[in-house]
């Protein structure tokens, strides 16, 4: 049976051989750097069951092993990797053709697929995929699939998967990593209490008996959180807890449906304003080379901030209607 | 005390200021959050730990990369670029209003991995609306490249998060039912997800308008324009 669990050993081998094809050039950080992760993500599954059965040493191992993830990342230049001319690539795309967007249409479509069908799919009499994170499963088998498919239409030696690989994970470099530190520090910052602390003190600054106050808040404090955290599922239960439920469902009778809805959408305009969200903001600048960091910020806050205003009326209007 | 883990925040919005590193800056704030809450050593580390490999999913588009590359390397975003360069009524506003919409719909149905940035955006779509672009008559000059890019990946963001939320199964929307739950509101799935559509709709609407705005200000800006094609330039490095 495919689980999970497989793709992220997968994807550790992937970064070792990343670190290894580093080593051979002496490209000393990239390669420590690429070997912690890949150690990370071949034991994360060791450390979730020790520290289900109260045994804290192994998560404190991968602590250790995220501090030194933070003092290798900055250590890491974005060299140019060598890469195949422009002319040989486009003698290749003219003989090629629309072979080329075979393998990686494959990519969406066996996806797909397993999303579909994934828990029809059987091996013998065992379910061929676990039901946890099935589409993600999918996902790791489409991209096996996809690669062989690449290598028979390129006609490329195996080796070349790796290669080509190693040079697009070297041109994200550290920015691959911060989606996940991320989302540490948001267990770090709900651990501790820095949640309830940031909807106390919006509550100390708006007049509670304005239903138009509090929507502002719930939806301005959504968006604030959603730009500190990177995630607005992070900001939704603390400020739903803070505001929603005790001022605007409670006190001046909203609509607990809509104001999830749009309370989560609104949210959503704050994933598009900030650094943080670091897999949807940073890692495309990597992905597409852009000169500056705030790129694609750059290009969709205005977006964000038209719909921000929508959402705040249609929240207004249609909360207390229903 | 109630008010010291606070900053970690500040330690977060300081260090994005300043543009140092962001990955060491956020482990620091972890860090500095848990030692202001009162917390030991070993105990924030096993808290860094346990998150980071509980939120191992967010890497997996990782696994895309090997595919992509040998497809690169045989010349895919040439193809992409050669092949919309062909379709004459392909415009570069057709074009990543197309994208957004599909990318819409298809979260909507709960499909958000099947396209993204690495699988989609960068080997597909940029090399497309990049070519889509320069049906105008004049090359790209590098910044223009760079907005066009930049907006692409803008259109998968927007397209993303405002479908997603519409799909009952998925994320969001059982975040929200559950969160209801405990505090003793029942909600139906349904219910929840029907309201994000006025949003959906909205979002659609508000970056279609930016994406025609965007492509007649980058169709206008040919008669300014005068430097070497995008492939020129990428040769000569």
């Amino acid at each position: 049976m495919l689980r999970i669990e497989h793709a992220y050993w997968l994807l550790a081998l992937f970064l070792a051989g990343a670190a290894s094809l580093n080593l051979r050039e002496h490209r000393w950080w990239h390669a420590a750097f690429w070997t912690v992760l890949a150690a990370l993500f071949a034991g994360g599954d060791y450390v979730l069951t020790a520290t289900k059965a109260q045994h804290q040493l192994p998560a404190q191992l991968a602590g250790v092993g995220v501090l030194a993830l933070a003092v290798l990342a900055p250590r890491m230049k974005r060299g140019h990797i060598i890469e195949r001319s422009v002319e040989e690539r486009e003698a290749d795309a003219l003989r090629l053709r629309h072979k080329l967007l075979i393998p990686a249409l494959l990519i969406p479509l066996v996806t797909l697929l397993v999303a579909l069908f994934g828990n029809r799919a059987n091996f013998g009499s065992l379910p061929l995929f676990a039901q946890k994170q099935m589409t993600l499963t999918g996902l790791a088998l489409a991209c096996v699939i996809a690669l062989i498919a690449a290598l028979i239409v390129t006609r490329a030696k195996p080796s070349t998967g790796l290669a080509e690989g190693r040079r697009l994970l070297d041109t994200l470099g550290w920015a691959a990593l911060l989606p996940l530190t991320l989302a540490a520090l948001g267990g770090a910052f709900a651990a501790t209490g820095v949640g309830a602390a940031i909807a106390d003190l919006v509550r100390m600054v708006i007049p509670v008996q304005s239903a138009l106050a509090c929507v502002v808040a719930f939806g301005l404090g959504m968006v604030l959180f959603t730009v500190i955290m990177g995630n607005a599922f992070a900001a939704f239960p603390v400020l739903t807890a803070g505001i929603g439920l005790p001022l605007l469902i409670q006190m001046h009778g909203a609509h607990p449906a809509i104001l999830g809805a749009l309370g989560m959408l609104t949210g959503y305009c704050g994933t598009l304003f900030t650094p943080m969200a670091a897999n949807f903001n940073i890692v495309p600048v990597a992905l597409l080379e852009l000169p500056n960091q705030n790129d694609v910020i750059r290009a969709q806050w205005k977006t964000g901030a038209i719909l921000l205003v929508v959402n705040l009326a249609l929240m207004y209007l249609l909360v207390f209607r229903f | 005390m109630h008010w010291l883990p606070l900053l970690g925040v500040a330690v977060v919005v300081a260090g994005f200021a300043l543009r140092f590193n962001p990955v060491p800056v956020v482990v620091l704030a972890g860090v500095v959050s848990g030692l202001c809450a009162g917390r030991s050593i070993g105990e924030i580390l096993g808290l860094l730990g346990n998150s980071f490999v509980s939120e191992r999913a967010l890497l997996l588009f990782a696994l895309t990369l090997p595919a992509i590359g040998v497809l690169e390397r045989a010349g895919l975003r040439e193809h992409a670029r050669n092949w919309i360069a062909s379709l004459r009524s392909l415009t570069l506003p057709r074009l990543l209003i197309a994208y957004l919409g599909t990318r819409q719909i298809l979260s909507m149905l709960g499909l958000t991995n099947v396209a993204g940035q690495a699988q989609t955006v960068r080997p597909l779509l940029a090399p497309m609306a990049e070519a889509a672009a320069e049906k105008r008559g004049a090359p790209l000059d590098q910044n223009e490249r760079d907005d066009v890019r930049a907006f692409c990946a803008a259109t998968d963001n927007v397209g993303l998060f405002f479908g997603e939320d519409v799909f009952i199964a998925l994320g969001a929307v059982l975040l929200i039912q559950g969160f209801y739950a405990q505090h003793g509101i029942e909600l139906q799935p349904l219910q929840i997800a029907l309201w994000a559509l006025p949003t959906a709709i909205a979002a659609f609407l508000i970056h279609g308008a930016r994406i025609v705005l965007f492509a007649r200000r980058i169709a206008q800006d040919k008669l300014t324009s005068t430097s070497t094609p995008a492939a020129e330039r990428d040769a000569a490095h």
